[in-house]
Protein backbone atom coordinates (compact mmCIF):
# COMPACT_ATOMS: atom_id res chain seq x y z
CA UNK A 1 0.00 0.00 0.00
CA UNK A 2 1.59 3.45 1.57
CA UNK A 3 4.22 2.71 3.55
CA UNK A 4 7.46 0.97 2.50
CA UNK A 5 10.17 0.27 5.32
CA UNK A 6 11.40 -2.83 6.74
CA UNK A 7 10.70 -1.25 10.63
CA UNK A 8 6.82 -0.28 9.75
CA UNK A 9 6.21 -3.86 8.06
CA UNK A 10 7.76 -5.57 11.25
CA UNK A 11 5.37 -3.63 13.64
CA UNK A 12 1.63 -5.42 13.22
CA UNK A 13 3.70 -8.61 13.68
CA UNK A 14 5.14 -7.55 16.86
CA UNK A 15 2.26 -6.27 18.46
CA UNK A 16 -0.15 -9.29 17.31
CA UNK A 17 1.97 -11.93 18.56
CA UNK A 18 2.78 -9.63 21.82
CA UNK A 19 -1.78 -10.03 21.32
CA UNK A 20 -1.01 -13.93 21.15
CA UNK A 21 1.40 -14.38 23.88
CA UNK A 22 -1.16 -12.94 26.54
CA UNK A 23 -4.15 -14.58 24.94
CA UNK A 24 -2.25 -17.84 24.72
CA UNK A 25 -0.17 -17.74 28.24
CA UNK A 26 -2.92 -18.63 30.66
CA UNK A 27 -3.52 -21.36 28.43
CA UNK A 28 0.32 -22.62 28.31
CA UNK A 29 0.08 -22.08 32.35
CA UNK A 30 -2.75 -24.72 32.46
CA UNK A 31 -1.20 -27.06 30.43
CA UNK A 32 1.90 -26.92 32.22
CA UNK A 33 0.21 -27.18 35.50
CA UNK A 34 -1.61 -30.31 34.10
CA UNK A 35 1.58 -32.30 33.76
CA UNK A 36 3.20 -31.75 37.27
CA UNK A 37 2.26 -32.92 40.78
CA UNK A 38 0.22 -31.18 43.38
CA UNK A 39 3.26 -30.69 45.17
CA UNK A 40 5.27 -29.02 42.55
CA UNK A 41 2.34 -26.66 41.86
CA UNK A 42 2.00 -25.73 45.68
CA UNK A 43 6.06 -25.27 45.83
CA UNK A 44 5.79 -21.29 44.86
CA UNK A 45 6.77 -20.43 41.70
CA UNK A 46 5.32 -23.11 39.83
CA UNK A 47 7.69 -24.44 37.37
CA UNK A 48 7.28 -23.09 33.85
CA UNK A 49 8.08 -25.87 31.96
CA UNK A 50 6.03 -29.19 31.62
CA UNK A 51 6.46 -32.41 34.07
CA UNK A 52 6.51 -35.65 33.90
CA UNK A 53 3.14 -36.51 35.01
CA UNK A 54 0.68 -35.70 32.18
CA UNK A 55 -0.37 -38.95 31.40
CA UNK A 56 -0.98 -39.79 35.69
CA UNK A 57 -3.46 -36.61 35.72
CA UNK A 58 -5.23 -36.95 32.72
CA UNK A 59 -5.99 -40.45 33.05
CA UNK A 60 -6.92 -39.98 36.59
CA UNK A 61 -9.04 -36.62 35.54
CA UNK A 62 -10.49 -38.40 32.49
CA UNK A 63 -11.01 -41.76 34.15
CA UNK A 64 -12.39 -40.85 38.20
CA UNK A 65 -12.18 -37.03 38.39
CA UNK A 66 -11.08 -35.31 41.55
CA UNK A 67 -11.05 -36.93 45.02
CA UNK A 68 -14.93 -36.51 46.84
CA UNK A 69 -16.14 -35.36 43.73
CA UNK A 70 -17.66 -38.41 42.18
CA UNK A 71 -17.77 -37.91 38.75
CA UNK A 72 -15.35 -38.25 35.96
CA UNK A 73 -14.33 -36.12 33.30
CA UNK A 74 -15.34 -38.64 31.04
CA UNK A 75 -18.90 -38.34 31.85
CA UNK A 76 -19.14 -34.99 32.90
CA UNK A 77 -17.75 -34.33 28.94
CA UNK A 78 -20.22 -36.73 27.57
CA UNK A 79 -22.94 -34.51 29.70
CA UNK A 80 -22.06 -31.37 28.23
CA UNK A 81 -22.05 -32.83 24.48
CA UNK A 82 -26.10 -33.78 25.13
CA UNK A 83 -26.15 -30.37 26.56
CA UNK A 84 -24.23 -28.21 23.33
CA UNK A 85 -25.60 -30.77 20.68
CA UNK A 86 -29.30 -31.01 22.06
CA UNK A 87 -29.29 -27.23 22.02
CA UNK A 88 -27.66 -26.66 18.72
CA UNK A 89 -29.97 -29.16 16.94
CA UNK A 90 -32.91 -27.94 18.83
CA UNK A 91 -32.67 -24.90 18.61
CA UNK A 92 -31.87 -25.10 14.38
CA UNK A 93 -35.04 -27.61 13.89
CA UNK A 94 -37.23 -25.56 15.75
CA UNK A 95 -36.03 -22.37 14.26
CA UNK A 96 -36.07 -23.67 10.63
CA UNK A 97 -39.62 -24.88 11.30
CA UNK A 98 -40.83 -21.55 12.43
CA UNK A 99 -38.93 -19.13 9.76
CA UNK A 100 -40.00 -21.64 7.22
CA UNK A 101 -43.90 -21.33 8.48
CA UNK A 102 -43.39 -17.54 8.91
CA UNK A 103 -41.79 -16.78 5.60
CA UNK A 104 -43.22 -18.88 3.10
CA UNK A 105 -47.10 -19.41 4.14
CA UNK A 106 -49.65 -16.37 4.72
CA UNK A 107 -51.38 -17.50 7.85
CA UNK A 108 -53.78 -15.84 10.54
CA UNK A 109 -51.21 -15.38 13.07
CA UNK A 110 -48.26 -14.96 11.24
CA UNK A 111 -47.37 -11.54 12.68
CA UNK A 112 -48.20 -12.48 16.36
CA UNK A 113 -45.95 -15.47 15.91
CA UNK A 114 -43.42 -13.47 14.83
CA UNK A 115 -43.75 -10.86 17.49
CA UNK A 116 -44.28 -13.28 19.97
CA UNK A 117 -41.20 -14.77 19.24
CA UNK A 118 -39.02 -11.50 18.44
CA UNK A 119 -39.43 -10.60 22.12
CA UNK A 120 -37.54 -13.27 23.55
CA UNK A 121 -34.30 -11.39 21.78
CA UNK A 122 -34.84 -9.37 24.91
CA UNK A 123 -34.60 -10.93 27.81
CA UNK A 124 -31.35 -13.33 28.49
CA UNK A 125 -31.58 -16.27 30.49
CA UNK A 126 -29.56 -14.87 33.35
CA UNK A 127 -32.38 -12.14 34.25
CA UNK A 128 -35.30 -15.17 34.97
CA UNK A 129 -33.18 -17.52 36.34
CA UNK A 130 -35.63 -17.93 39.23
CA UNK A 131 -39.11 -18.08 38.03
CA UNK A 132 -37.41 -20.56 35.23
CA UNK A 133 -36.22 -22.83 37.66
CA UNK A 134 -39.42 -22.87 39.18
CA UNK A 135 -41.24 -23.97 36.05
CA UNK A 136 -38.59 -26.93 35.36
CA UNK A 137 -39.06 -27.58 39.00
CA UNK A 138 -43.13 -27.70 38.47
CA UNK A 139 -42.31 -29.92 35.51
CA UNK A 140 -40.34 -32.57 37.51
CA UNK A 141 -37.19 -31.64 35.18
CA UNK A 142 -34.12 -30.86 37.34
CA UNK A 143 -31.82 -32.88 36.74
CA UNK A 144 -32.49 -33.94 33.04
CA UNK A 145 -31.02 -33.50 30.19
CA UNK A 146 -34.39 -32.25 28.50
CA UNK A 147 -34.27 -29.67 32.01
CA UNK A 148 -30.86 -28.34 30.91
CA UNK A 149 -31.74 -28.04 27.18
CA UNK A 150 -35.50 -27.13 26.89
CA UNK A 151 -35.06 -23.48 28.25
CA UNK A 152 -31.92 -22.92 26.20
CA UNK A 153 -33.65 -23.08 22.97
CA UNK A 154 -35.77 -20.18 23.59
CA UNK A 155 -34.27 -17.61 22.00
CA UNK A 156 -34.97 -15.91 18.51
CA UNK A 157 -31.44 -15.71 17.27
CA UNK A 158 -32.09 -18.76 14.78
CA UNK A 159 -35.34 -17.71 13.45
CA UNK A 160 -33.98 -14.21 12.32
CA UNK A 161 -30.49 -15.82 10.53
CA UNK A 162 -33.12 -18.21 8.69
CA UNK A 163 -35.86 -16.22 8.21
CA UNK A 164 -33.58 -13.52 6.86
CA UNK A 165 -31.97 -16.25 4.76
CA UNK A 166 -35.51 -17.17 3.41
CA UNK A 167 -36.33 -14.21 2.43
CA UNK A 168 -33.66 -13.52 -0.17
CA UNK A 169 -34.95 -16.63 -1.56
CA UNK A 170 -36.27 -16.17 -4.94
CA UNK A 171 -40.46 -17.34 -4.62
CA UNK A 172 -40.61 -18.26 -8.36
CA UNK A 173 -38.64 -20.95 -7.11
CA UNK A 174 -41.17 -22.25 -4.47
CA UNK A 175 -43.83 -21.43 -7.14
CA UNK A 176 -42.01 -23.52 -9.75
CA UNK A 177 -42.18 -26.72 -7.48
CA UNK A 178 -45.77 -26.21 -6.29
CA UNK A 179 -46.73 -26.26 -10.13
CA UNK A 180 -44.61 -29.20 -10.51
CA UNK A 181 -46.48 -30.94 -8.00
CA UNK A 182 -44.02 -31.22 -4.70
CA UNK A 183 -46.12 -30.39 -1.71
CA UNK A 184 -44.93 -27.65 0.57
CA UNK A 185 -42.89 -30.06 2.65
CA UNK A 186 -41.21 -31.76 -0.28
CA UNK A 187 -40.32 -28.60 -1.05
CA UNK A 188 -38.45 -27.43 2.29
CA UNK A 189 -36.67 -31.11 2.54
CA UNK A 190 -35.83 -31.47 -1.45
CA UNK A 191 -35.31 -27.73 -1.84
CA UNK A 192 -35.04 -25.40 0.86
CA UNK A 193 -32.62 -27.46 3.32
CA UNK A 194 -29.57 -28.17 0.90
CA UNK A 195 -30.30 -24.61 0.05
CA UNK A 196 -29.76 -22.75 3.82
CA UNK A 197 -26.90 -25.39 4.12
CA UNK A 198 -24.65 -22.75 5.17
CA UNK A 199 -26.43 -20.92 7.27
CA UNK A 200 -27.58 -23.51 8.92
CA UNK A 201 -23.21 -24.81 10.03
CA UNK A 202 -23.13 -21.03 10.82
CA UNK A 203 -25.13 -21.65 13.35
CA UNK A 204 -24.55 -25.07 14.45
CA UNK A 205 -21.19 -23.54 15.58
CA UNK A 206 -22.54 -20.33 17.32
CA UNK A 207 -25.56 -22.52 19.26
CA UNK A 208 -22.23 -25.21 20.27
CA UNK A 209 -20.25 -23.31 22.12
CA UNK A 210 -23.62 -21.06 23.38
CA UNK A 211 -24.73 -24.78 24.73
CA UNK A 212 -21.07 -26.32 25.83
CA UNK A 213 -20.50 -23.08 27.23
CA UNK A 214 -23.58 -22.38 29.51
CA UNK A 215 -22.71 -22.44 33.34
CA UNK A 216 -25.41 -20.43 35.42
CA UNK A 217 -28.34 -22.62 34.48
CA UNK A 218 -26.79 -26.21 34.75
CA UNK A 219 -25.72 -24.82 38.26
CA UNK A 220 -29.16 -24.13 39.15
CA UNK A 221 -30.91 -27.39 38.25
CA UNK A 222 -28.24 -29.70 38.54
CA UNK A 223 -27.69 -31.11 41.76
CA UNK A 224 -26.64 -34.78 41.06
CA UNK A 225 -23.48 -35.68 39.45
CA UNK A 226 -24.65 -38.02 36.95
CA UNK A 227 -25.97 -34.47 34.79
CA UNK A 228 -22.85 -32.28 36.38
CA UNK A 229 -21.58 -30.60 33.11
CA UNK A 230 -17.58 -30.03 32.64
CA UNK A 231 -17.99 -26.22 34.12
CA UNK A 232 -19.66 -27.23 37.00
CA UNK A 233 -17.74 -29.93 37.55
CA UNK A 234 -14.79 -27.27 37.24
CA UNK A 235 -16.25 -25.27 39.68
CA UNK A 236 -17.31 -28.13 42.18
CA UNK A 237 -13.48 -28.87 42.39
CA UNK A 238 -12.23 -25.31 43.37
CA UNK A 239 -15.12 -25.03 46.12
CA UNK A 240 -13.15 -26.45 48.98
CA UNK A 241 -10.12 -24.40 51.03
CA UNK A 242 -7.18 -23.87 48.63
CA UNK A 243 -4.62 -26.32 50.34
CA UNK A 244 -7.03 -29.08 49.24
CA UNK A 245 -7.79 -28.16 46.00
CA UNK A 246 -5.81 -30.59 43.35
CA UNK A 247 -5.06 -27.82 40.74
CA UNK A 248 -3.20 -30.99 38.17
CA UNK A 249 -6.53 -32.59 37.90
CA UNK A 250 -8.57 -29.11 38.06
CA UNK A 251 -5.79 -27.76 35.58
CA UNK A 252 -6.05 -31.37 33.23
CA UNK A 253 -9.93 -30.85 33.53
CA UNK A 254 -10.14 -27.56 32.09
CA UNK A 255 -7.69 -28.36 29.37
CA UNK A 256 -10.30 -31.14 28.35
CA UNK A 257 -12.99 -28.72 28.87
CA UNK A 258 -11.51 -26.08 25.83
CA UNK A 259 -11.18 -28.31 23.85
CA UNK A 260 -14.91 -29.29 21.81
CA UNK A 261 -15.54 -25.89 21.04
CA UNK A 262 -11.82 -24.72 20.65
CA UNK A 263 -11.76 -27.43 17.78
CA UNK A 264 -15.69 -26.34 16.55
CA UNK A 265 -14.35 -22.77 16.11
CA UNK A 266 -10.87 -23.43 14.19
CA UNK A 267 -12.49 -26.02 11.96
CA UNK A 268 -15.46 -24.21 10.68
CA UNK A 269 -14.31 -20.86 11.27
CA UNK A 270 -15.02 -19.26 7.97
CA UNK A 271 -19.36 -20.21 8.37
CA UNK A 272 -18.62 -18.72 11.98
CA UNK A 273 -17.34 -15.86 11.25
CA UNK A 274 -19.90 -15.20 8.59
CA UNK A 275 -22.47 -16.06 10.96
CA UNK A 276 -21.63 -14.18 13.46
CA UNK A 277 -21.26 -10.77 11.26
CA UNK A 278 -24.49 -11.65 8.89
CA UNK A 279 -26.69 -11.52 11.93
CA UNK A 280 -27.14 -7.93 12.32
CA UNK A 281 -27.20 -7.19 8.64
CA UNK B 1 -43.57 -4.80 -1.97
CA UNK B 2 -44.58 -6.76 -4.83
CA UNK B 3 -47.14 -9.58 -3.41
CA UNK B 4 -44.83 -12.82 -3.13
CA UNK B 5 -45.76 -15.86 -4.26
CA UNK B 6 -46.86 -17.70 -0.85
CA UNK B 7 -48.03 -21.10 0.05
CA UNK B 8 -51.71 -21.91 0.78
CA UNK B 9 -52.74 -24.89 3.42
CA UNK B 10 -54.82 -24.43 6.54
CA UNK B 11 -52.96 -26.60 9.10
CA UNK B 12 -49.55 -26.70 7.60
CA UNK B 13 -48.08 -23.43 9.26
CA UNK B 14 -49.21 -24.12 12.63
CA UNK B 15 -47.82 -27.01 12.73
CA UNK B 16 -44.61 -25.88 11.88
CA UNK B 17 -44.89 -22.80 14.15
CA UNK B 18 -45.79 -25.40 17.05
CA UNK B 19 -42.74 -26.65 18.48
CA UNK B 20 -41.27 -22.85 18.32
CA UNK B 21 -44.27 -21.52 19.79
CA UNK B 22 -44.46 -23.96 22.40
CA UNK B 23 -40.66 -23.34 23.87
CA UNK B 24 -41.41 -19.66 23.91
CA UNK B 25 -44.37 -20.15 25.81
CA UNK B 26 -43.47 -22.36 28.53
CA UNK B 27 -39.85 -21.33 29.08
CA UNK B 28 -40.34 -18.07 28.47
CA UNK B 29 -43.34 -16.00 28.92
CA UNK B 30 -44.87 -17.89 31.39
CA UNK B 31 -41.76 -17.42 33.76
CA UNK B 32 -41.46 -14.19 32.82
CA UNK B 33 -44.97 -13.59 33.82
CA UNK B 34 -44.39 -15.46 37.11
CA UNK B 35 -41.30 -13.00 37.79
CA UNK B 36 -43.41 -10.36 37.46
CA UNK B 37 -45.91 -12.29 39.81
CA UNK B 38 -43.49 -13.05 42.07
CA UNK B 39 -42.22 -9.88 42.75
CA UNK B 40 -45.20 -8.48 44.30
CA UNK B 41 -45.13 -10.91 46.44
CA UNK B 42 -43.62 -11.96 50.28
CA UNK B 43 -42.79 -15.95 50.37
CA UNK B 44 -41.93 -17.81 52.92
CA UNK B 45 -38.95 -19.56 52.34
CA UNK B 46 -39.66 -22.69 55.03
CA UNK B 47 -44.07 -22.89 54.14
CA UNK B 48 -45.85 -22.09 51.20
CA UNK B 49 -46.73 -18.78 52.72
CA UNK B 50 -47.19 -15.95 50.42
CA UNK B 51 -48.23 -12.21 51.34
CA UNK B 52 -49.34 -9.80 49.03
CA UNK B 53 -47.02 -6.97 49.69
CA UNK B 54 -47.41 -4.41 46.53
CA UNK B 55 -44.23 -3.01 45.56
CA UNK B 56 -42.57 -3.21 48.68
CA UNK B 57 -39.84 -5.49 47.02
CA UNK B 58 -39.05 -2.60 45.14
CA UNK B 59 -39.25 0.01 47.71
CA UNK B 60 -36.78 -1.73 49.93
CA UNK B 61 -34.24 -2.35 47.26
CA UNK B 62 -33.78 1.17 47.18
CA UNK B 63 -34.09 2.42 50.59
CA UNK B 64 -32.99 -0.56 52.65
CA UNK B 65 -29.72 -0.22 53.20
CA UNK B 66 -29.05 -3.80 53.74
CA UNK B 67 -29.96 -4.71 50.39
CA UNK B 68 -26.80 -2.60 48.98
CA UNK B 69 -28.70 -2.33 45.49
CA UNK B 70 -26.98 1.35 44.93
CA UNK B 71 -23.77 0.06 45.41
CA UNK B 72 -24.48 -3.19 43.21
CA UNK B 73 -25.52 -1.00 40.88
CA UNK B 74 -22.33 0.92 40.61
CA UNK B 75 -20.23 -1.79 40.41
CA UNK B 76 -22.06 -2.82 37.37
CA UNK B 77 -21.94 0.25 35.73
CA UNK B 78 -18.63 0.30 36.40
CA UNK B 79 -17.72 -3.11 35.67
CA UNK B 80 -19.28 -2.98 32.22
CA UNK B 81 -18.01 -0.17 30.96
CA UNK B 82 -14.37 -0.83 32.37
CA UNK B 83 -15.07 -4.29 30.21
CA UNK B 84 -16.61 -3.14 26.70
CA UNK B 85 -13.61 0.20 26.85
CA UNK B 86 -11.01 -2.45 27.36
CA UNK B 87 -11.57 -5.36 24.97
CA UNK B 88 -13.17 -2.81 22.63
CA UNK B 89 -9.88 -0.89 22.29
CA UNK B 90 -7.64 -3.53 22.30
CA UNK B 91 -9.62 -5.52 19.52
CA UNK B 92 -9.72 -2.42 17.65
CA UNK B 93 -6.01 -2.18 17.35
CA UNK B 94 -5.29 -5.19 17.19
CA UNK B 95 -7.95 -5.44 14.06
CA UNK B 96 -6.65 -2.51 12.04
CA UNK B 97 -2.75 -4.32 12.42
CA UNK B 98 -4.16 -7.69 11.29
CA UNK B 99 -6.05 -6.02 8.37
CA UNK B 100 -3.30 -5.03 7.02
CA UNK B 101 -1.26 -6.78 3.78
CA UNK B 102 1.02 -8.47 5.43
CA UNK B 103 1.91 -12.06 5.81
CA UNK B 104 0.70 -15.23 7.70
CA UNK B 105 -2.81 -12.51 8.23
CA UNK B 106 -5.20 -16.02 8.47
CA UNK B 107 -2.74 -16.85 10.86
CA UNK B 108 -3.25 -14.62 13.30
CA UNK B 109 -6.71 -14.06 12.43
CA UNK B 110 -7.42 -17.69 13.53
CA UNK B 111 -5.15 -17.28 16.65
CA UNK B 112 -7.25 -14.17 17.38
CA UNK B 113 -10.63 -15.92 16.82
CA UNK B 114 -10.29 -19.03 18.74
CA UNK B 115 -10.65 -17.92 22.13
CA UNK B 116 -14.15 -16.92 21.09
CA UNK B 117 -14.67 -20.58 22.42
CA UNK B 118 -13.46 -20.36 25.81
CA UNK B 119 -15.85 -20.38 28.06
CA UNK B 120 -16.38 -17.09 29.91
CA UNK B 121 -16.43 -19.55 33.31
CA UNK B 122 -12.96 -21.26 32.06
CA UNK B 123 -11.79 -17.25 31.33
CA UNK B 124 -12.23 -16.93 35.58
CA UNK B 125 -10.40 -20.17 36.05
CA UNK B 126 -7.62 -19.11 34.12
CA UNK B 127 -7.15 -16.04 35.94
CA UNK B 128 -7.83 -17.31 39.04
CA UNK B 129 -4.99 -19.72 38.14
CA UNK B 130 -2.81 -17.07 37.11
CA UNK B 131 -3.56 -14.83 40.69
CA UNK B 132 -4.29 -17.14 43.30
CA UNK B 133 -2.33 -15.53 46.46
CA UNK B 134 -0.66 -19.56 46.97
CA UNK B 135 -0.09 -20.82 43.38
CA UNK B 136 -0.36 -18.27 41.12
CA UNK B 137 2.74 -17.39 38.91
CA UNK B 138 1.84 -14.02 38.35
CA UNK B 139 0.66 -13.27 42.10
CA UNK B 140 4.18 -14.54 42.93
CA UNK B 141 5.80 -12.34 40.14
CA UNK B 142 3.95 -9.44 41.67
CA UNK B 143 5.20 -10.14 45.30
CA UNK B 144 8.59 -11.15 44.84
CA UNK B 145 9.84 -9.22 42.10
CA UNK B 146 7.34 -6.06 42.15
CA UNK B 147 6.66 -5.88 46.17
CA UNK B 148 3.04 -5.77 45.82
CA UNK B 149 1.03 -8.15 47.83
CA UNK B 150 -1.96 -9.92 45.81
CA UNK B 151 -4.56 -10.54 47.73
CA UNK B 152 -7.80 -10.22 45.26
CA UNK B 153 -10.05 -11.90 48.34
CA UNK B 154 -9.03 -9.00 50.98
CA UNK B 155 -8.57 -6.05 48.51
CA UNK B 156 -11.13 -4.84 46.82
CA UNK B 157 -9.67 -2.82 44.17
CA UNK B 158 -7.17 -5.87 43.14
CA UNK B 159 -10.68 -8.32 43.13
CA UNK B 160 -12.62 -5.66 40.25
CA UNK B 161 -9.39 -5.37 38.21
CA UNK B 162 -8.94 -9.35 38.15
CA UNK B 163 -12.97 -9.86 37.14
CA UNK B 164 -12.39 -6.92 34.75
CA UNK B 165 -9.24 -8.03 32.81
CA UNK B 166 -10.62 -11.90 33.03
CA UNK B 167 -13.89 -10.76 31.29
CA UNK B 168 -11.94 -8.12 29.16
CA UNK B 169 -9.75 -11.11 27.99
CA UNK B 170 -12.55 -13.09 26.93
CA UNK B 171 -14.34 -10.40 25.05
CA UNK B 172 -11.87 -9.84 22.82
CA UNK B 173 -12.17 -12.44 20.17
CA UNK B 174 -15.87 -11.89 19.70
CA UNK B 175 -14.61 -7.82 19.03
CA UNK B 176 -12.18 -8.65 16.77
CA UNK B 177 -14.12 -10.82 14.45
CA UNK B 178 -16.74 -7.72 14.59
CA UNK B 179 -14.02 -4.89 13.63
CA UNK B 180 -12.03 -7.06 11.08
CA UNK B 181 -15.00 -7.51 9.63
CA UNK B 182 -16.48 -3.89 9.76
CA UNK B 183 -12.62 -2.57 8.09
CA UNK B 184 -12.84 -5.10 5.40
CA UNK B 185 -15.46 -3.44 4.00
CA UNK B 186 -13.87 0.12 4.22
CA UNK B 187 -13.15 0.61 0.41
CA UNK B 188 -9.45 0.93 0.06
CA UNK B 189 -9.50 3.28 -3.26
CA UNK B 190 -11.02 6.14 -0.19
CA UNK B 191 -7.97 5.10 1.81
CA UNK B 192 -5.37 5.31 -0.52
CA UNK B 193 -6.95 8.40 -2.32
CA UNK B 194 -6.59 10.07 1.39
CA UNK B 195 -2.85 8.53 1.47
CA UNK B 196 -2.29 10.36 -1.65
CA UNK B 197 -4.11 13.82 -0.74
CA UNK B 198 -1.31 13.31 2.23
CA UNK B 199 -3.19 12.48 4.58
CA UNK B 200 -1.08 10.62 7.62
CA UNK B 201 -1.55 6.79 9.00
CA UNK B 202 -3.05 8.31 11.96
CA UNK B 203 -5.41 11.10 10.42
CA UNK B 204 -6.36 8.30 7.77
CA UNK B 205 -7.64 6.11 10.54
CA UNK B 206 -9.28 8.66 12.52
CA UNK B 207 -10.89 10.88 9.68
CA UNK B 208 -11.86 8.34 7.43
CA UNK B 209 -12.01 4.68 9.20
CA UNK B 210 -13.15 5.23 12.11
CA UNK B 211 -16.36 7.08 10.72
CA UNK B 212 -16.71 4.63 8.60
CA UNK B 213 -16.72 1.61 11.14
CA UNK B 214 -19.31 3.88 13.58
CA UNK B 215 -22.17 1.11 13.23
CA UNK B 216 -19.59 -1.54 14.12
CA UNK B 217 -18.59 0.28 17.31
CA UNK B 218 -21.98 0.98 18.33
CA UNK B 219 -23.27 -2.20 17.88
CA UNK B 220 -20.47 -3.90 19.80
CA UNK B 221 -20.83 -1.37 22.49
CA UNK B 222 -24.32 -2.61 23.17
CA UNK B 223 -23.50 -5.86 22.95
CA UNK B 224 -20.30 -5.26 25.24
CA UNK B 225 -22.31 -3.90 28.06
CA UNK B 226 -24.92 -6.32 27.79
CA UNK B 227 -21.86 -8.66 27.89
CA UNK B 228 -20.90 -6.99 31.03
CA UNK B 229 -23.85 -6.62 32.66
CA UNK B 230 -25.62 -10.27 32.50
CA UNK B 231 -23.06 -12.51 31.01
CA UNK B 232 -20.27 -12.19 33.36
CA UNK B 233 -22.08 -13.73 36.29
CA UNK B 234 -19.22 -17.24 35.79
CA UNK B 235 -16.48 -14.87 36.20
CA UNK B 236 -18.15 -13.45 39.21
CA UNK B 237 -19.22 -16.59 40.76
CA UNK B 238 -16.25 -18.40 40.19
CA UNK B 239 -13.56 -15.83 41.02
CA UNK B 240 -14.63 -13.48 44.06
CA UNK B 241 -17.78 -14.62 44.39
CA UNK B 242 -18.96 -10.80 44.88
CA UNK B 243 -16.76 -10.19 47.51
CA UNK B 244 -14.32 -9.04 49.14
CA UNK B 245 -18.05 -7.82 51.03
CA UNK B 246 -20.09 -6.48 47.87
CA UNK B 247 -16.91 -4.52 46.06
CA UNK B 248 -17.68 -6.70 42.49
CA UNK B 249 -21.37 -7.71 43.74
CA UNK B 250 -23.10 -7.15 40.01
CA UNK B 251 -26.64 -6.82 39.16
CA UNK B 252 -26.86 -10.28 37.72
CA UNK B 253 -24.62 -12.40 40.92
CA UNK B 254 -26.87 -10.55 43.31
CA UNK B 255 -30.26 -11.91 41.44
CA UNK B 256 -28.48 -15.03 41.98
CA UNK B 257 -27.16 -14.83 45.62
CA UNK B 258 -30.57 -13.00 46.85
CA UNK B 259 -32.91 -15.80 45.30
CA UNK B 260 -30.54 -18.63 45.68
CA UNK B 261 -28.29 -18.34 48.61
CA UNK B 262 -30.99 -15.89 50.55
CA UNK B 263 -34.29 -17.26 49.50
CA UNK B 264 -35.51 -14.73 49.25
CA UNK B 265 -38.06 -14.70 46.16
CA UNK B 266 -39.55 -11.57 46.02
CA UNK B 267 -36.73 -9.75 46.32
CA UNK B 268 -34.80 -11.54 44.01
CA UNK B 269 -37.73 -11.13 41.76
CA UNK B 270 -38.18 -7.65 41.76
CA UNK B 271 -34.66 -7.40 40.69
CA UNK B 272 -34.99 -9.32 38.03
CA UNK B 273 -38.07 -7.42 37.15
CA UNK B 274 -35.71 -4.48 36.85
CA UNK B 275 -32.95 -5.92 35.06
CA UNK B 276 -35.49 -6.60 31.97
CA UNK B 277 -36.77 -3.19 32.48
CA UNK B 278 -32.81 -2.38 31.38
CA UNK B 279 -32.66 -5.05 28.77
CA UNK B 280 -35.39 -4.33 26.36
CA UNK B 281 -34.17 -0.38 27.11
CA UNK B 282 -30.64 -1.56 25.84
CA UNK B 283 -32.58 -3.73 23.11
CA UNK B 284 -34.74 -0.26 22.38
CA UNK B 285 -32.02 1.82 21.89
CA UNK B 286 -30.18 -0.59 19.77
CA UNK B 287 -33.17 -1.27 17.29
CA UNK B 288 -33.74 2.35 16.63
CA UNK B 289 -30.37 2.40 15.43
CA UNK B 290 -30.84 -0.43 12.91
CA UNK B 291 -34.16 0.04 12.00
CA UNK B 292 -33.61 1.19 8.62
CA UNK B 293 -32.11 -2.37 7.53
CA UNK B 294 -34.47 -3.97 9.45
CA UNK B 295 -37.80 -5.09 7.30
CA UNK B 296 -40.53 -7.46 7.67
Amino acid sequence: MTEHNAVRRATPHIYLWIAILILLFPILLVFIASTHTSAEILSAPMPLTPGTHMAENYTRAVLEGNKNLGASALMMMKNSLIMALGIAFGKIIVSLLASYAIVFFNFKLRNFCFWAIFITLMLPVEVRIMPTYKVISDLGLLNSYAGLILPMIVSATAVFLFRQFFMQIPREIAEASQIDGASPMQFFWRILLPMTRTPIAAMFVIQFIYGWNQYLWPLLITTKQEYYTILIGINRMLSGADVQIEWQIVMATTLLAMIPPALVVVLMQKQFVAGMTDREK
Amino acid sequence: MAQQYEFKAKYLPYLLVLPQMLIVFVFFFWPSFQGVWQSFFLQDPFGGRVIFVGLENYTRLFTDPASSYGESFRVSVAFAVCVAALSMIIALFLATQANKKIKFSSFYKTMMIWPYAVATMVAGVLWLFMFNPNVGVIAWFLKHRLGIEWQHLLNSGQAFLLVTMAASWKQISYNFVFFLAGLQSVPVDLVEAAAIDGAGPTRRFWKIIFPLLSPTTFYLLVMNLVYGFFETFPIIHQVTAGGPGKSTSILVYKVWRDGVINLDLGGSSAQSVILMIMVIGLTVVQFRFIERRVHY
